[in-house]
């Protein structure tokens, strides 16, 4: 017996340029009709790589000729970069718009959830939007009536169920609608990336419980840019870019494939023409790189990375010298490093290679950007380059345990501790309001 | 097809097929009935956010109609002594401002409802046709308070309806379909061209003013009775007016027309919707 829950033949999804941002005006379209005539000429096929005369793109295929085949009970992750298509298959999938050519078959019953809060109004109360969210989600009212009381718990959000949710804070906003779309019970469950929400503790309690969805056999198709949370969910995973499926196949595999292709991108610079190369009269960078140590193929937690320099220099007899500065994605400044490369005033011209390493377990998972600083006497700057090259580092599930979310935090250091047990505090016993209890419990003592 | 499915997969009965948006007709009218308990909650949602934090909430359903009906009488009937069918002005315009104005707030309604939904439309999947359909239906119910202040009125001035007020759900349903058939389209259309929005004002002041609301429609030439009768609102505030108070004319030809009239509209409405429904969550 075939047990193929979704089938999808040469899905493709046409975009025209503009249409996605811009609503359509009736002056668009009395504009399309006059040169309607010019486009009857020119046979379809010759359109179909979208150049204008002039050389623009009219449209763009968000999603093109990609196949995929899911059997039942498997959670599959869906990788790519942002534009990959695959969101766009996603929605094609959940039927919330059709697709340009090509077809699908689903069997069985289908829930998307491809944002947190689908439905929600901010006039009604927590209670009558638990009905409302649920309702359009799929979800019959006896359905919503039976899980409610389990929905408001796992949201936490019982003394608030009368307020209305325009007063909620945002994160009990995020709660209640996370846990509407988490007691939804279909056969095959697509999902975006709607778990980067709330707080870690919540987010840890999402990330159980779609594991705990998974396991009770049900079909998943999970987008997401966290890796952690693929390899830890998903039994298979498929690549996408340009809008096609690249590769497919165990998780391991096809998220190194991502990572390795993904990662090379904006972390090495190297200008082998030094016309283009950024520089003055001063110097000249000819590569700027940041790659990971030890011959790993990705920047992770663990491994740490290299940053290797190498600049042309033109000016005899300075004290010349360089500083790195890294931030984070939010701008926050992490550190600043200084080298310098003449500290004795007897620079020479030619070229200058600089390397260093930046330990593993330091920098926290996320993406930083690498500003870089030449100067003379550790004063003059020479040559400014704001974000000249940025890195991604991997999250790894060292010193995290089960929870495979991001740790919060600039840094994040492997740190060493060590704990002692005693079984009776050792200050005075009668002065004091906590008392050990068998093993490990403490209660107060009024 | 679907045999076939359940043979192959016997767990599970059913089968959704994804394809390029049709070029005939592809209404679903199996899942369109499935839904119909969204489509109560849709009409519930509108009816609980429509009052909100107002200071009198729900009168306003009732103010809406007589406040309108006060103007009327006085500028329509007090100063340009425009004929009254022999009804007193109040009742004579009240009868027909509560067809008009369930019409012209559902129209309204309908045309913004896929644009007011866009977050939803863009995120989940359900049939879009049930959007029109919820704003056309939870207007019933402002219609049925302002229904009751008409008994009060017919009370107050001794009028007894005849045996035709059996006709008023006649009437009051050919306003519904008028509403769906109009609103259908124009909320597909504004979901595309955002034009619509600021059209729809306008369009329901001109229709105003060629339905009998603010006149009899003895007034129109009988020769030209049967060209008025293509606005489908005709018929309806006509037969409103003459089944709640057994005053004015049986609209006749002029409800036949009408009918036919927004069979036209209704069907051709919801073609160009499933037509365009496929794909308008790219354009909004």
């Amino acid at each position: 017996m075939s047990d193929v829950v979704i089938r999808a033949e040469n899905l493709g999804k046409r975009y025209h340029l503009g249409e996605r941002e811009r609503y359509l005006a009736l002056r668009d379209l009395l504009a399309r009709a006059m040169s309607a005539p010019a486009r009857f000429l020119i046979p379809e096929g010759h359109q179909r790589n979208g150049h204008h005369k002039n050389g623009a793109r009219s449209h763009i295929w968000a999603l093109r000729d990609a196949c995929l085949e899911v059997r039942r009970g498997e959670v599959v992750g869906l990788i790519g970069r942002n534009g990959a298509g695959k969101s766009t298959l996603l929605k094609i999938l959940s039927r919330i718009t059709k697709p340009t050519t090509g077809s699908a078959d689903i069997f069985g019953r289908v829930g998307s959830l491809l944002e947190v809060g689908t439905g929600f109004h901010p006039e009604l109360t927590g209670s009558e939007n638990i009905y409302l969210c649920g309702a359009i989600l799929g979800m019959s009212k006896r359905e919503i009536k039976q899980k409610f009381d389990e929905i408001v718990a796992f949201a936490e959000v019982e003394k608030f169920l009368s307020t209305p949710v325009k007063h909620y804070s945002s994160g009990m906003y995020v709660r209640l609608a996370f846990s509407v779309a988490a007691h939804l019970e279909p056969e095959v469950l697509l999902v975006d990336e709607v778990l980067a929400v709330g707080d870690a503790s919540f987010q840890k309690k999402c990330l159980g419980k779609m594991g705990q969805v998974s396991h009770e056999g049900r079909t998943i198709v999970f987008v997401s840019h966290n890796m952690a949370a693929v390899k830890a969910l998903c039994n298979r995973a498929i690549l996408m870019g340009d809008g096609a499926v690249i590769a497919s196949g165990t998780v391991a595999d096809v998220v190194d494939d991502y990572l390795l292709g993904a990662a090379s991108e904006a972390s090495v610079k190297e200008w082998r023409d030094p016309a283009l190369a950024p520089g003055n009269e001063s110097l000249r960078l000819s590569y700027i790189r940041i790659v990971s140590a030890e011959g790993k193929p990705v920047i992770d937690i663990d491994s740490g990375a290299d940053i290797e320099i190498g600049l042309e220099n033109f000016r005899q007899n300075i004290n010349l010298g360089f500083n790195v500065r890294v931030s984070n994605s939010e701008g926050v400044l992490v550190f600043v490093s200084h080298h310098r490369l003449s500290p004795d005033n007897d620079s020479r011209c030619g070229f200058y290679r600089a390397k260093c390493r930046i330990p593993g377990h330091l920098l926290n998972a996320g993406c930083y950007s690498v500003d870089l600083g030449v100067n003379k006497d550790q004063r003059y700057s020479l040559l400014r380059l704001e974000s000249v090259v940025s890195f991604e580092v991997e999250n790894t599930a060292t010193g995290r345990g089960a929870n495979m979310g991001v740790a919060p935090g600039v840094v994040r250091p492997l740190l060493s501790w060590c704990h002692s047990f005693e079984e009776k505090p050792s200050y005075k016993e009668e002065s004091s309001w906590v008392k050990v209890v068998g093993q490990t419990e403490r209660v107060c003592r009024p | 097809m679907i045999k076939s499915a359940t043979l192959d997969f016997p767990m599970q009965g059913l089968r959704q097929r994804i394809t390029p948006p049709a070029n005939c007709l592809d209404l679903n009218v199996r899942e369109l009935w499935d839904a119909r308990e969204l489509l109560y909650f849709f009409v519930w949602r509108d009816l609980k956010v429509r009052y909100k934090q107002t200071a009198i909430g729900a009168l306003w359903a009732i103010l809406q109609p007589f406040l309108t009906m006060l103007v009327f009488s006085l500028f329509f009937g007090r100063l340009a002594h425009i004929p009254s069918d022999g009804l007193p002005h109040s009742v004579f315009y009240y009868s027909a401002l509560l067809a008009w104005i369930y019409f012209s707030t559902a129209l309204q309604h309908a045309t913004n409802t896929m644009v007011e939904n866009q977050r939803v439309i863009t995120k989940v999947y359900f049939p879009r046709l049930l959007l029109p359909l919820a704003s056309v239906t939870s207007g019933l119910v402002d219609l049925g308070f302002g229904f009751i202040v008409f008994l009060g009125m017919l009370l107050y001035y001794h009028i007894q309806p005849g045996s035709a007020i059996l006709l008023v759900p006649v009437f009051l349903l050919l306003a519904i379909l008028t509403a769906l058939g109009v609103g259908v389209w124009l909320s597909a259309l504004n979901a595309i061209y955002r034009d619509v929005r600021y059209v729809v004002p306008f369009l329901i002041q001109f229709w105003m003013f060629a339905s009998p609301v603010a006149y009899p429609s003895s007034l129109v030439p009988e020769r030209w009775r049967w060209l008025y009768g293509l606005n489908p609102m005709a018929g309806v505030v006509e037969g409103f007016r003459w089944s709640l108070t057994g005053h004015g004319q049986p609209p006749s030809l002029l409800l036949g027309v009408s009918a036919g009239m927004v069979s036209i509209l209704l069907v051709g409405g919801v073609l160009y919707f499933s037509k365009v429904e496929g794909t308008i969550a790219d354009v909004l």
